[in-house]
């Protein structure tokens, strides 16, 4: 990004304390605090309907939290709204362009609301459209346009008023895996600019990829804040999974290494491990000992599902059979 | 950065906005500029004849013909016009709050009412066109008015007024309808109100109820002072109880839009 003048607020990040929201007997935000540096990437992460959403709207000015307060780019939220709306950008789950507009008009809509002067305007719009490789397609209306260009052109939006504060409320929600790396390098570009970046997201490889810290957002709560290592560590999730032809030697091979969980299901045997190399020998010189035939090892480190799933009170059993959070593992 | 002092740029960004969405998409513009145009002849045509000679028309007495008609019941479809017109806001806004564009301007640091001043302006422009129109088919189908240029300009500063005041409240009624079918019913009863009035027959042929309802509802003292610019008939005090009603149902309306806009974002 060809950050020239960072504004002053661009020092100063998010902070929020005890925010809490309600929509009548539901409660969506029960105490949330959050502190994002600036200059970082700060991921929230959580189920469907955890609260991220209710969480950016708070922070962008869109609807005011029951209690709690919160400050952006070193603004109050209650006290000084537009201060705040003139320092952030929002680009949300769904995207926010108008859909009877060309590109080039969305942009210069902006531009002219952020009263900027048509020659500059113009400009700023064709730097854009050059930039997100939308040069094209800028005369097109942009509801004729594919869902990651649609992406693409809100990210844009959001970039006309060079914000310091950036909230991208899902970004890759329903994107293909090409446009999902597209919208990740952009987002490393603007960090790289100075920009700060708050993200929700229930990608945990989204997470891992992009955040300096990332905070686990479950009922209303955070229920566990770190880096994607210190995060990793908190949970004893590694295993040595050993696979086998037959039920004899899953029987056998159970015997012997007593620690294990066994599934007769799928002939395989769970062994909680670190995953090092001396523990690896050791199973394995077990079974050469004992003459057993194992048909295939996997090596699971823990990664981020596992602390998710560990963290947000769902079962491991629906993580396996779920392929958006599927786990990942190591063939060897 | 201060909000007001854009209000005027920003309400202009988002008028030219409603604009460019109206001529790309023009069938909404077309359907209600048709509507009144359609009356207009339905009641020229098919009730002309048998109306004019069947009431007792100001200015003419009973026994009037088709043409007596025609300048009779013309104020009264400018009415409709404006009354149809209004009901395209509330679609038109309706249909914009479910756009995500929406909660893209309400972060950003612009005049909160520029959005609703966009879009009731753009729907006063697109019903001065209707009202140019039906006036343009009044005149090719016998509507003879008498009005002078003073007439004129205070007959289009009336139409004008209500096609303001009607377009807040259908902006209000568009914020507070959950979907677009709901927004596009809900001010119906609208369009029906000039009915109950002075615009097709006169009141003192209806039955008592009905009779009373008419005389003291808004859109009657409208009528009978739009008909009395145009034609010269007696205006009396309609023209200030008129002026009292506009006045009443702008502030009205605006304050209920500005009020439901400003309620927290809805999901």
């Amino acid at each position: 990004m060809t950050a020239t003048t960072q504004p002053a607020g661009a020092s100063k990040g998010i902070n929020a304390l005890g925010l809490r929201k309600s929509y009548g007997e539901k409660v969506v935000l029960d105490g949330v605090d959050l502190q994002v540096a600036p200059g970082t990437i700060f991921a929230l992460l959580g189920p469907n309907g955890a609260g991220k959403t209710t969480s950016v709207q708070i922070l962008s000015t869109l609807i005011s939290a029951d209690e709690g307060q919160a400050t952006v780019a070193g603004h109050s939220l209650e006290q000084d709204p537009d201060a705040v709306r003139s320092e952030i950008g929002v680009t949300g789950q769904f995207a926010a362009v108008d859909g009877l507009l060309t590109a080039e008009e969305n942009l210069e809509l902006i531009a002219d609301l952020l009263h900027l002067d048509k020659a500059e305007g113009k400009r700023r719009a064709a730097e854009l459209l050059e930039r997100f490789e939308l040069t094209d397609v800028a005369q097109k209306s942009a509801s004729n346009f594919s869902g990651g260009m649609r992406r693409k052109l809100d990210l844009a939006m959001t970039l006309v008023g060079k914000p310091s504060i950036i909230f991208l409320d899902e970004p890759t929600t329903g994107l293909d895996p090409r446009s999902r790396r597209t919208m990740w390098q952009m987002i490393r570009d603007l960090v790289a600019g100075g920009t700060t970046i708050f993200l929700t997201t229930q990608y945990l490889e989204e997470a891992d990829q992009l955040a300096d810290r990332i905070a686990v957002l479950d009922g209303g709560k955070i229920v566990a804040e770190g880096t994607a290592d210190e995060l990793k560590r908190r949970i004893p999730g590694g295993y040595i999974k050993l696979r086998f032809d037959d039920a004899r030697h899953l029987d056998a091979a159970a015997h012997t290494l007593s620690q294990a969980t066994r599934n007769d299901e799928d002939l395989t045997l769970q062994i909680p491990s670190d995953g090092s190399i001396p523990a690896l020998r050791q199973v394995l010189d077990g079974l050469e000992r004992s003459g057993i035939h194992a048909e295939a090892l996997t090596v699971h480190t823990p990664d981020l599902d596992d602390v998710f799933l560990a963290l947000t009170g769902q079962g491991r059993k629906t993580a396996t059979t779920d392929s958006a959070t599927a786990v990942k593992e190591t063939q060897r | 950065m201060s909000t007001n002092s854009y209000a005027v740029r920003d309400s202009m960004t988002m008028l030219r906005r409603n604009l460019k969405h109206a001529q790309r998409y023009p069938s909404m513009t077309i359907s209600v500029v048709a509507m009144p145009i359609l009356m207009l002849l339905l009641f020229v045509y098919v009730f002309g004849g048998a109306l004019g000679g069947g009431i007792s028309i100001p200015g003419v007495g009973g026994g009037g013909d088709r043409g007596d008609y025609t300048n009779y019941v013309t104020p009264g479809i400018l009415l409709m016009a404006i009354t149809s017109g209004a009901v395209s806001t509330a679609v038109s806004v309706c249909s914009d709050m479910t756009e995500g564009i929406i909660n893209r301007f309400r972060t950003m640091a612009i005049s909160r009412a520029s959005v609703l001043v966009g879009h009731v302006i753009g729907n006063v422009v697109q019903t001065i066109i209707s009202l140019v129109l039906v006036v343009g088919v009044a005149l090719a189908v016998g509507f003879r008015p008498n009005a002078g240029v003073i007439e004129w300009l205070a007959a289009i500063g009336l139409l004008v007024f209500l096609a303001f005041a009607l377009a807040w409240i259908s902006a209000a009624i568009g914020l507070g309808s959950d979907s677009v079918e709901t927004a596009s019913n809900a001010p119906m009863p609208l369009t029906f109100l000039p009915f109950l009035g002075s615009a097709v027959v006169t009141p003192d042929s209806m039955p008592a109820g009905i009779r009373w309802f008419a005389e003291y509802q808004p859109f009657t003292p409208m009528n009978e002072t739009l008909r009395g610019l145009m034609l010269g008939t007696e205006i009396g005090n309609d023209a200030w109880i008129a002026l009292a009603w506009l006045a009443g149902l702008s502030v009205l309306g605006y304050l209920w839009a500005k009020a439901s806009f400003n309620k927290d974002a809805k999901r």
